[in-house]
């Protein structure tokens, strides 16, 4: 329809408006690769030809134990999500339960409420139970971000497995459990990637709760530490900025992955009509 | 969708053909009905570990924050937990407040004017994305990474590159011949500084549905409208537009309803500050709660309980919006 050179005016016009829009990600690299002495100079130097990695350095000496939780606390998230979210997908999905659709409105709303206020409630019950600055009690909080997430992608992607395919299990005789166990899991696999993948990154970014519920422990995440560098009097940006460079990973490799997987979008391979 | 639909139904037409002789008439319902109770039962079974999670972890730190805020606390009863009952005095306090009028007009300010650049950003990129050049996927693909990066990354890129002295964005500003502007630390431009952060961050989200939304415009519609001679400009607003409604009601008030609790970026940036010039009312709820030597735990709840409040008028209706749309 449109001529050649129509189209390749719209790719120039994307690239520019990528780089434009991407512009802070670049800068963010750039001043990571700074050194100390030329970070307030002015102009600033637009491309890093003197790049240093002194603040990477500082990564390593300062930030591995605050990764390292993170790490930890995303992966406990994505288990509990996974746990909690996928068989009451399939329920939703594919056994009719009383009250499903009170359910189903309950967790939309349930996403709904602000951060904050659920970081207060969860600030009192903490302290009760002695939880504050506890890895795990930051798993059970940021898992609250993730599981009505899950539980959606999980209805909407196990109501779009075939009934025959269920039907079929039933009768060479599996129950229930063996069922969702060892037919609807292992064909759910792309819900399951994309839940872990979300669960995974909204944990490890998590600000709200990791500072109100766990503030001063020996396991405070990486958001933690990036924070208490930018909390510090003698602001090394380039260490920050290097810290906010390894905290983006996730994100960069979740971009690389979640775009195969929600290619690979709905199950049309299983059973064919 | 069709395929859910027929699955619902297939265990049921065996019934229907047996339900021809009489006598298997009563059998069979009898064994459908317990059939279905027993499937009710596993069910809940595959439901109960949720419905426990959402009692103990989502319903029971709410009724603790609404309970924070008809009591009297102190940080002493807050550790014993005797504090007095006070019925709606932390309301009353908190609405006699002087940064009550400026927290509440920021977070209306800040929603509003965030969502419109948002949805108006992306949607023109979501029109020029639909014109399927060469690396259109890609550079779509790429769009989604300020919305993918933890936010404390996003805000403390946006703090350095506002910063008053050696920032980017006022060197720029002097290339262009403009005076520097004191972003993050003057009380007349700090909310406007969370609010560009913000804009930047909401397009990514804004561009991917309403992109979603214009895939199920069928293409049939252009290519009519062009044989009749309608400008590209003309389309947009005769075709796109109005076809995008339902879509587009639906990306504003989820942007609503998200912007609202918009709560690490204005924190991590300006703390609310300079004074209160940016705080909103999520904000402003930390402050109160956790932001100060001798924290006012009640007044702070009831804070976060007046945004919830509002949150869930906006959630409903988009839940109503849906609803209908659906069907």
């Amino acid at each position: 329809m449109k001529s050649r050179t129509g189209k390749r005016r719209y790719t120039v016009i994307g690239l520019v408006l990528t780089a434009l829009m991407l512009f802070p990600v670049y800068w963010m690299l750039n001043v990571s690769l700074t050194p100390q002495q030329d970070m307030r100079k002015s102009p600033p130097d637009l491309l890093p030809l003197h790049p240093t990695f002194e603040g990477y350095r500082a990564v390593l000496n300062d930030q591995m134990p605050y990764l390292g939780t993170s790490l930890l606390i995303g992966l406990g998230t994505v288990a509990l999500t996974l746990l909690l979210a996928a068989p009451a997908g399939f329920a939703l999905a594919k056994l009719r339960p009383y009250g499903g659709g009170l359910l189903g409105l309950v967790l939309l709303i349930a996403q709904m409420i602000p951060g904050i206020v659920m970081a207060m409630g969860f600030y009192g019950i903490f302290l009760d139970l002695g939880l504050l600055n506890s890895w795990w009690g930051l798993i059970i909080a940021d898992s609250t971000i993730a599981v009505p997430f899950g539980v959606m992608i999980f209805t909407a992607f196990m109501s779009g497995i075939p009934g025959e395919l269920i039907a079929a299990a039933r009768i060479d005789g599996a129950n229930t459990f063996r069922t969702f166990r060892s037919v609807v899991l292992p064909v759910s696999r792309n819900a399951i990637v994309t839940v872990s993948l979300f669960s995974f990154l909204w944990a490890w970014s998590d600000f709200v709760f990791a500072n109100t519920l766990d503030s001063s422990g020996d396991w405070r995440p990486i958001t933690l530490g990036i924070y208490h560098y930018i909390g510090n009097n003698n602001q090394e940006w380039n260490a920050i900025m290097a810290t906010a460079v390894v905290a983006s990973l996730p994100a960069a490799v979740l971009l690389v992955l979640a775009q195969r997987y929600v290619a690979a979008g709905v199950t049309s391979g299983a059973v064919k009509d | 969708m069709t395929t859910a639909r027929a699955a619902h139904r297939s265990p049921r037409s065996p019934v229907k053909l047996a339900a021809t002789g009489t006598d298997d008439r009563t059998d069979a319902s009898a064994f459908r009905r317990r059939q279905r109770r027993r499937s009710r039962l596993t069910a809940l079974a595959f439901l109960a570990p949720l419905a426990l999670y959402l009692a103990a972890f989502y319903a029971y730190p709410l009724y603790r924050n609404l309970d924070l805020s008809l009591r009297d606390y102190t940080v002493r009863s807050f550790v014993a937990g005797d504090a007095p009952f006070s019925g709606l005095d932390n309301f009353r306090t908190v609405l006699d407040d002087p940064t009550f009028g400026p927290a509440m007009r920021h977070t209306m300010i800040f929603t509003f004017v965030s969502i419109v650049f948002q949805y108006a950003a992306g949607l023109a990129l979501a029109v020029f994305f639909n014109r399927h050049f060469r690396l259109a996927g890609t550079l779509r693909a790429l769009f989604l990474i300020p919305w993918l990066l933890p936010l404390i990354v996003s805000a403390s890129t946006w703090s350095w590159m506002l910063n008053s002295e050696s920032g980017v964005l006022n060197y720029a500003l002097h290339l262009a011949g403009v005076a520097p502007v004191n972003w993050l630390d003057s009380p007349h431009w700090a909310l406007t500084s969370v609010i560009i952060a913000n804009i930047w961050i909401g397009i990514p989200f804004n561009l991917v549905i309403l992109y979603s939304g214009l895939q199920n415009i069928p293409g049939e519609l252009y290519e009519a409208a062009s044989l009749d001679g309608a400008s590209s400009w003309q389309q947009f607003r005769r075709i796109t537009f109005p076809l995008l409604r339902p879509v587009s009601a639906i990306t504003l008030l989820l942007g609503l309803v998200y912007t609202l609790k918009v709560f690490d970026l204005i924190w991590i940036m300006t703390k609310g500050g300079p004074g209160d010039a940016s705080s909103t009312l999520a904000t402003w709820s930390y402050q109160l709660g956790f932001g100060t030597l001798l924290p006012k735990f009640g007044p702070g709840a009831a804070v976060g309980n007046i945004l919830i409040l509002i949150a869930l008028v906006f959630g409903l209706l988009y839940i109503r919006v849906q609803r209908r749309q659906e069907a």
